[in-house]
């Protein structure tokens, strides 16, 4: 397929190259942030929120609103992309590295699935959710994250698809081994690297 | 039954042969696509189109089939123009009939009817477009299964496929009616979804259309008693 053209047509919304560059194969910028969800958005309230770190680990910990509260949080400017094809870049979340929630709890295991309220699940290795590079992240542009977008608390791993950074989050399951989540079960790539373009099974 | 539920083989990169184009609104348009490596598809899959510059710069979308599985050795998919569209704006001003066009799939398999009944169908403007593919699908496939669309737009220049929606199918016209329409107007709503008639506890809703149509129509849905995990939604990010 490599060599087919398409007939008239001229790339005129070419972007300036250092967006080019960051661009991954197949997407294009977009300047807003679109919402994406496979049912109702859930109503997430604070009080009573918990976030679990389970599975096989050494100890199960668990935190509260609170107590999220009083952990290191970081800012984390990032460029995001969304397997439906837009890229949104130059974007700044706030939140806490997994590193500090998973050290906490030991993990013995080799990936991770995210629990969501909802229902919504996503599969990860480790190797991709630590040495900072995944957040639980509450606040997106210096504002608290609103339910639309995963509020109050999402998972963020910004190199990956956006899939990935499960919105309403839940909980943090430490595996043995790696198991589809939702959209992994539902025709979607088991890691989804934008950058090798893993969007679909047998990418 | 087995027509119903195909294993998603999704497709490599093909290319495929426009065979026909149908104006459906002032800016919306179908396209048949003669595929060499066709697959039945789940109706509410979609397509990804891949456009080729000479100098190899590519743009990508992602297009919901609008027709049956049972059109075998092609698909159909229905485009809205958008207003700064890259791909959209190609599909409508340069392709015609006879040109070929780079393509792959069908992919996704959860926004997909599987031959569920009772059916609940909601759609918002264009995103009747997947809808559409699992109303005609029924109608071919499993004529007696209970099935109801219900389809806002904002004005008569909006509705696609108006000949087709037939006798499942509830329209309301959220800001303009045509002159002399005796049927619903306004946004959809409770009163509607109840005109359905389809039992919550046994339906399954699918609801597709932008971010403030799916949300609201699945407000809706939940209201009516509809639970959380019965009801599916897609929403139109920016595709363009």
């Amino acid at each position: 397929m490599g060599d087919f053209i398409s007939r008239g047509f001229s790339g005129r919304r070419r972007p300036p190259q250092e967006v080019e560059r960051r661009l991954p194969p197949g997407q294009h910028l977009e300047a807003g942030f679109p919402v994406l969800t496979a049912g109702p958005t859930p109503q997430v309230p604070t009080a009573g929120w918990t976030l679990t770190v389970d599975g096989a680990v050494g100890r199960t910990r668990s935190w509260s609103w609170e107590q999220f509260q009083a952990l290191p949080f970081e800012d984390v400017p990032c460029d995001i992309h969304c397997v439906t094809k837009w890229s949104k870049l130059g974007t700044r979340f706030r939140g806490v590295s997994l590193d500090t929630l998973l050290a906490a709890a030991e993990p013995r295991g080799s990936h991770l699935l995210a629990r969501c309220h909802g229902g919504y699940t996503t599969n990860l290795p480790l190797a991709d959710v630590t040495g900072g590079r995944a957040w639980i992240a509450t606040e997106h542009e210096g504002e608290p994250l609103s339910p639309d977008h995963g509020g109050p608390a999402r998972l963020l791993v910004p190199h990956l698809y956006f899939w990935k950074s499960a919105k309403w989050i839940a909980g943090l399951r430490v595996l043995d081994g790696d198991e589809p989540g939702f959209w992994e079960s539902n025709g979607y790539h088991m890691r989804g690297d934008p950058w090798r373009e893993e969007r679909y099974w047998n990418d | 039954m087995e027509r119903l539920t195909p294993a998603p083989r999704p497709g490599r990169w093909q290319i495929g042969t426009v065979t026909r184009i149908v104006q459906e609104t002032p800016r919306v348009k179908s396209f048949r696509i003669a595929l060499p490596e066709w697959t039945p598809h789940l109706p509410g899959q979609h397509y990804d189109v891949r456009l080729t510059a000479p100098d190899g710069y590519r743009a990508q979308r992602s297009y919901s089939v609008a027709s049956s599985p049972l059109d075998e050795g092609a698909i159909e998919l229905t485009v809205d123009r958008l207003d700064d569209g890259e791909v959209s704006g190609y599909l409508h001003d340069v392709l015609v009939v006879g040109d070929r066009i780079e393509l792959r799939g069908p992919f996704a398999a959860f926004f997909v009817w599987r031959g569920e009944t009772p059916a609940l169908l909601l759609g918002g403007g264009s995103g009747v477009v997947p809808l559409m593919a699992m109303l005609r699908h029924k109608r071919r496939a499993l004529p007696d299964a209970e099935m109801r669309l219900l389809y806002s737009v904002r004005s008569p220049e909006e509705a696609i496929y108006r000949d087709e929606l037939g006798a499942e199918t509830l329209l309301t016209y959220s800001r303009a009616a045509p002159p002399g329409w005796r049927g619903a107007t306004g946004r959809l709503d409770a009163a509607l979804l109840a005109a359905a008639a389809i039992d919550p506890a046994r339906g399954t809703v699918f609801a597709c259309g932008s971010h403030g149509f799916a949300e609201h129509a699945a407000r809706l849905a939940l209201d009516a008693g509809f639970a959380p995990e019965r009801i599916r939604t897609e929403r139109f990010g920016p595709t363009g």
